[in-house]
């Protein structure tokens, strides 16, 4: 935990007049679980976008593992080793498992320019595939058609897309959405299950499961930051409970 | 065990369908061996237009622009310029390739109903060219010109051409389509955005996709300029685009091959109604909205789904995808 590989400082993102992220700054050191939470129109998912590089910043600097990443769209983040999911299943619904993690493994590889050559795996991409798979769970479904998992199985894809890549920053938008209680649990035994060596930022509504996966949460109301603290120490912060709980039941 | 990349039942069912395809001058008329050649390279065009409309999840309405651009460039450059065939065929593939660019530059960063209309209006320009461009292109009466070498002037010889030229290129799209770029382009079809986040730089794929399309129209083209040894703006305009797109939409979108089928339906069924009415293009269109209605994934989809509805075998294999190299049997 000493240099951070994520850092933010001062970023803001306007829609004319919104001001979405209004001046957040915050840095994630290497290897770190980051939470970011807050109600709903908090600017989160709005600040995970920017993060990824689907929307540029208006003001502000982002910096990743030392490169200014700013102005960088998202498939030359992906090169630097940000990977990210998708809050609303974002898959390759007419292919077949292995054909996703095929595309997801090759992105960031000369041979997805290779225009006459064998599509097969080599026996690396094929090893690198099966392990991504193992660690979703979902290593018996690597030939089915997307469009014939259930919907819990798309999650875990969802993951072991973005895992394959062996990513250095990797960005969970609900990881768990949509899902019922013990697919939830499932996911975060996977997330939990990850190594060090990949820092983690997610975005969850889910307080319970988000509050248990990671070290240190930001909870953001009105497009700024509110807090930054501790797990257990935001479960009491009462400005904490106020924004995002709403008014606490017993006294 | 795999042959060429095809598995070894694919490999013997393609070279049945060879057999019977060389075979068949033998037993034609001259007329029907004509008809056999322009399905052959109309099958070509429908390929080349479906590389970007069932993989890549692009329909392209200006490849009968591309197609004619080479038509025109290979019957100038042996007509007007006196080049050999070689040199002329060569000048026109690299014409259409050039055009498939810039057509490409101004459409890859546009999808669905844009980019059709974007391709439309690029093969609107281009036709207009031919047409005005009087001195070069003749105008309305078009150019015309002996292309064939002498030894490609029968129809047989010409029509075996046609056919080892067609086998040629049939081979490489296949090949092209399911390599590990044209997994990024089914990629590209099925999610940009995930794409994107998983680091390919979608506008290049795409531009890398429709150059290489345009090549493969630009070869139908040259093999219709030696086999009509005339062009004129029809064979640029909009009509032979279409022609084009609705050939690879009644052989079925994305399976590749159904282009041959695509473009034998309609030839024949243009040529069998022609001789009763004039009206034939009524009935064309007539035969589309049957098609869109009880066959929308094409005659090659209807098949399919025919056979898995006899066999069970797999639910699967009705999805539009070409199963020339099987993956289970591999």
């Amino acid at each position: 935990m000493s240099e951070p590989i994520l850092s933010l400082s001062d970023v803001v993102v306007a829609f004319d007049a919104l001001r979405a992220v209004d001046g957040v700054s915050l840095t994630v050191p290497r290897g770190q679980r980051r939470a970011i939470i807050g109600p709903n129109g908090a600017g989160k998912t709005t600040l995970f976008n920017t993060i990824a590089g689907v929307l540029p910043p208006t003001a502000g600097k982002i910096a990743f593992d030392g490169h200014d990443i700013t102005c960088l769209p998202s498939h030359r983040r992906a090169r630097l080793g940000v990977s990210r999911t998708f809050q609303i299943t974002n898959l390759f619904p007419r292919l077949s498992v292995r054909d996703n993690m095929v595309l997801a493994l090759r992105g960031r590889s000369p041979r997805k320019y290779s225009l006459f050559g064998k599509p097969d795996p080599d026996a690396a991409e094929r090893a690198q595939i099966d392990n991504a798979l193992e660690a979703v769970r979902i290593a018996g479904r690597a030939d089915v058609t997307v469009n014939d998992l259930s919907y819990g199985e798309q999650r875990q894809l969802e993951i072991a897309l973005s895992l394959v890549t062996s990513p250095r920053l990797l960005l969970l938008d609900e990881p768990a959405a949509g899902l019922s209680p013990s697919e939830r649990s499932m996911v975060a035994e996977i997330i939990r299950s990850l190594g060090r060596d990949i820092t983690v930022v997610l975005i969850e509504h889910d307080m319970d499961l988000a509050l248990g996966l990671v070290d240190r949460v930001t909870c953001m109301f009105e497009g700024r930051v509110l807090v930054e603290e501790a797990p257990d120490e935001i479960r009491r912060n009462k400005k904490v409970q106020e924004v995002y709980l709403g008014r606490p039941r017993h006294a | 065990m795999k042959i060429a990349g095809m598995t070894s039942r694919a490999a013997v069912a393609v070279l049945v369908v060879l057999v019977i395809a060389a075979a068949l001058p033998l037993l034609l008329s001259n007329y029907r061996i004509e008809l056999a050649t322009e399905i052959l390279i109309f099958g070509v065009l429908a390929m080349s237009i479906d590389i970007l409309s069932g993989f890549a999840g692009r329909t392209s309405l200006g490849h009968g622009a591309i197609f004619g651009v080479s038509g025109y460039v290979v019957v100038y450059a042996s007509a007007q310029a006196g080049l050999s065939p070689a040199a002329a065929i060569l000048l026109g593939v690299i014409a259409a390739t050039l055009v498939a660019v810039v057509f490409a530059l101004l459409a890859v960063r546009t999808s669905g109903v844009y980019f059709l209309l974007l391709t439309l209006a690029l093969g609107m320009i281009v036709w207009g060219i031919c047409l005005r461009w009087t001195q070069v292109t003749g105008g309305e009466n078009g150019l015309r010109g002996d292309v064939r070498p002498a030894f490609l002037v029968g129809h047989r010889a010409f029509y075996w051409a046609v056919l080892a030229a067609t086998t040629l290129v049939s081979y490489a799209m296949w090949r092209f389509v399911r390599s590990p770029f044209g997994l990024t382009l089914l990629g590209i079809r099925d999610s940009e955005s995930r794409m994107k986040s998983l680091g390919y730089n979608v506008p290049l794929h795409l531009f890398i996709g429709f150059a290489v399309s345009g090549f493969f129209a630009g070869v139908a083209g040259a093999l219709y300029a030696l086999f009509n040894n005339f062009v004129s703006p029809s064979t640029v305009a909009l009509q032979q685009s279409v022609e084009g797109v609705l050939m690879m939409i009644a052989g079925g979108v994305g399976t590749l091959f159904g282009g041959f089928v695509g473009a034998a339906a309609i030839i024949a069924l243009e040529n069998v109604v022609s001789a009763y009415t004039e009206r034939w293009q009524t009935v064309l269109g007539l035969t589309f909205i049957v098609i869109m209605i009880f066959a929308p994934d094409g005659i090659i989809g209807m098949l399919r789904a025919i056979l898995v509805f006899r066999f069970r075998s797999s639910p699967h294999i009705a999805e539009p995808r070409f199963e020339l190299g099987n993956k289970d049997t591999s």
